[in-house]
């Protein structure tokens, strides 16, 4: 009280008041610096062991498929994992099968579903269910999806079950939510008055929908398609139950086992044979260079698409 | 033949239903497949429970050639690693979301966003090739001198207990670290950036050093949704397989020993399937598949409820 009362009454000192406000004591400015420098080391790190892991992988990768070049992309598996030898063929085309057959199922349904939830559903209860229910189902463990297409798909059709398109089913399962999300943020970015603009010519919902709305999201929704294609060819565990285990090539996703990139690496990277944990390092270089192939791409796209939408 | 106004209308309404029908129909999927995953693995894990009982759940010992099959040190791994996992990922994540939202200048934004984002991209397989091939056998001296050093103090002595081989929790742990940091970290950064800056900036103008503004504005602005972001890394942590399935050592145990090998649900499920031929096996690898269903939905469950309310209270406030 009585230093409220001494200040007003006269002018008080100003030059100590300052300085006290402009220095900080050292014991805030050391704990600044050290939580900074502490962000910084996260970053450090992660980046530090991200490096690493391509490093080794581009490493190991490179020196297999360099010395195997041709037959490494023309020859089926060898039988042995112990044997050395070329090949992987057969599971470079079996990603590419099993994953194209998983976007041809997921993306439309995806889509659709995104398409109700942002020009019908909007924000009634089912909708908002219908929501709630894709965010629990993108956090559903993809082991238990294989699990799930594998007593609901596999099991009713005995050995012949085993094959490219009950894996795509189960690899579609996973992309389905992603596909849904990623879609409606981008139709939620559409602005509105191009839709009233559209139904005001006499349009129905339906039209607006295919011929304004959806043209307008174009790149932002292949681009959120092509990570949920990209997460999915890189995915081993819904495989593990419902592919089966073939060495050789099989373009039917219908008929016959098949195989895939990320189980080969699963399975050598199991053995302790120095030609199988080549053959996973082989492996793990050509899906990688897949996955981000495809990451690639939908960055370029969704950046033009974030370029139009301004 | 003419076509009147009204027949035009007719058509027209059709196709919009049509539309409107087939759009519906993606979106029930969702709740159908759902549902139709609960039913079946539900169904098909009716054997393993009625032999087993609820002492499924109880039962330390996994012995197939006995017929005894307990899922309890299975849990305990999953719940162990998953742990390890959240404990080391979100003191990183946060600190990367907020280097790249308040300390680095403009032109690293992006490039630091791309890097997490990478890491999200590398496939889980191959994570887990690098921790059993390059990773483990480079932890092996890392432990045994962890443990060496924390012999004798009491709790930390018996956590980093003697390191048997590099395949362990403390290995899974720390791979399922390294992939929930992308996770974690892009939605704390969206929940931070929802900061309004009247209160980052009226910190700062009251003299706060920029960490002082971090604990007293941005954290406590945003402390809702970092803990959803933690949470459904958790849930991811808990469901990711075949990267845990390679380094985990597979061999089931319980024990406070992080330098132990262990095992956990969804790596039981991959490794044990080929040799799973008896139907109690497959029933009982099925009903593994559903407690960690079960545990994965409940924590999504949370997840999902804590960042909708926080989005909601944020969007409201500002």
């Amino acid at each position: 009280m009585t230093t409220v009362l001494e200040s007003s009454t006269g002018p008080a000192p100003i030059s100590p008041l300052l300085t006290d406000l402009t220095t900080v004591s050292t014991r805030r400015r050391v704990k600044n610096t050290v939580m900074t420098t502490l962000m910084g080391m996260s970053v450090a790190v992660v980046a530090v062991v991200l490096f690493l892991v391509l490093a080794t992988v581009a490493s190991k990768g490179w020196s297999i498929v360099a010395s195997e070049f041709p037959q490494w992309f023309t020859k089926d598996i060898q039988l042995s994992p112990r044997r050395p030898g070329p090949g992987m063929k057969a599971a470079i085309v079996g990603t590419l099968v099993a994953t194209a057959t998983a976007t041809a199922i997921a993306v439309p349904l995806g889509i659709a579903g995104a398409v109700y939830l942002n020009e019908y559903g909007k924000t009634s209860l089912f909708a908002r269910t219908l929501r709630f229910l894709s965010n629990v189902m993108a956090g559903v463990p993809s082991i238990v999806m294989g699990l799930f297409i594998y007593v609901f798909w596999v099991v009713p059709r005995g050995v012949d079950g085993l094959n490219g398109f009950s894996g795509a089913l189960a690899l579609a399962c996973l992309m389905l939510p992603i596909v849904v999300r990623s879609t409606e943020e981008m139709l939620r970015l559409v602005p509105q008055n191009l839709r009233d603009a559209s139904l005001a010519l006499g349009a129905t919902t339906s039209r607006t929908t295919l011929t304004v709305v959806i043209p307008r999201a174009a790149s932002g929704i292949i681009s959120g398609s092509l990570l949920a294609v990209a997460r999915a060819a890189g995915e081993t565990a819904p495989l593990i139950f419902t592919i089966g285990a073939a060495k050789r090539t099989n373009w039917n996703p219908f008929s016959g086992t098949n195989t895939s990139l990320s189980l080969q690496i699963y399975a050598n990277a199991k053995e302790s044979f120095p030609t199988a944990q080549e053959r996973a390092w082989g492996a793990a270089l050509t899906l990688i260079i897949v996955a981000f192939m495809f990451t690639f791409v939908a960055r370029a796209l969704s950046g033009r698409f974030a370029k139009n939408s301004t | 033949m003419a076509v009147t106004l009204d027949d035009l209308k007719g058509n027209k309404q059709l196709a919009d239903r049509t539309f409107r029908g087939a759009t519906l129909m993606g979106g029930t999927a969702i709740a159908v497949i759902l549902g139709l995953i609960s039913w079946t693995i539900a169904s098909k894990s009716s054997l393993a429970f009625r032999t087993e009982g609820l002492s499924f759940f109880t039962e330390r010992r996994w012995a197939p050639a006995d017929d005894v099959f307990g899922a309890l040190s299975f849990i305990y791994g999953t719940a162990v690693t998953a742990l390890i996992a959240v404990v080391l990922a979100v003191p990183v994540s946060l600190g990367i979301a907020l280097f790249t939202t308040h300390v680095a200048p403009s032109w690293l934004k992006r490039p630091l966003v791309a890097m997490t984002d990478l890491v999200a991209v590398v496939p889980s397989v191959v994570f887990g090739l690098w921790g059993i091939i390059f990773l483990a056998p480079k932890l092996v001296p890392v432990f045994t001198k962890l443990s060496s050093w924390s012999d004798g103090i009491p709790i930390l002595g018996s956590i980093f207990g003697k390191a048997s081989a590099g395949r362990t929790f403390m290995t899974a742990g720390l791979i399922l670290a390294l992939m929930i940091i992308p996770i974690i970290t892009s939605i704390s950064r969206e929940v931070i950036l929802t900061c309004p800056p009247t209160d980052s900036d009226g910190a700062l103008a009251l003299g706060a050093t920029r960490w002082e503004m971090i604990t007293g504005a941005v954290l406590t602005h945003s402390a809702g949704g970092i803990v959803g972001a933690v949470m459904l890394g958790l849930g991811r942590a808990m469901g990711e397989t075949i990267a845990a399935a390679l380094v985990i050592g597979s061999s089931p145990a319980i024990t406070a020993n992080l330098f132990s090998s262990g095992d956990s649900l969804p790596s039981v499920i991959a490794f044990e399937w080929g040799e799973a031929t008896s139907d109690t096996k497959r029933s009982a690898l099925i009903a593994m598949g559903l407690t960690l269903f079960l545990m994965t939905l409940l924590v999504n469950f949370i997840a999902n409820y804590v960042v909708n309310r926080a989005m909601k209270r944020m969007r409201g406030e500002s």
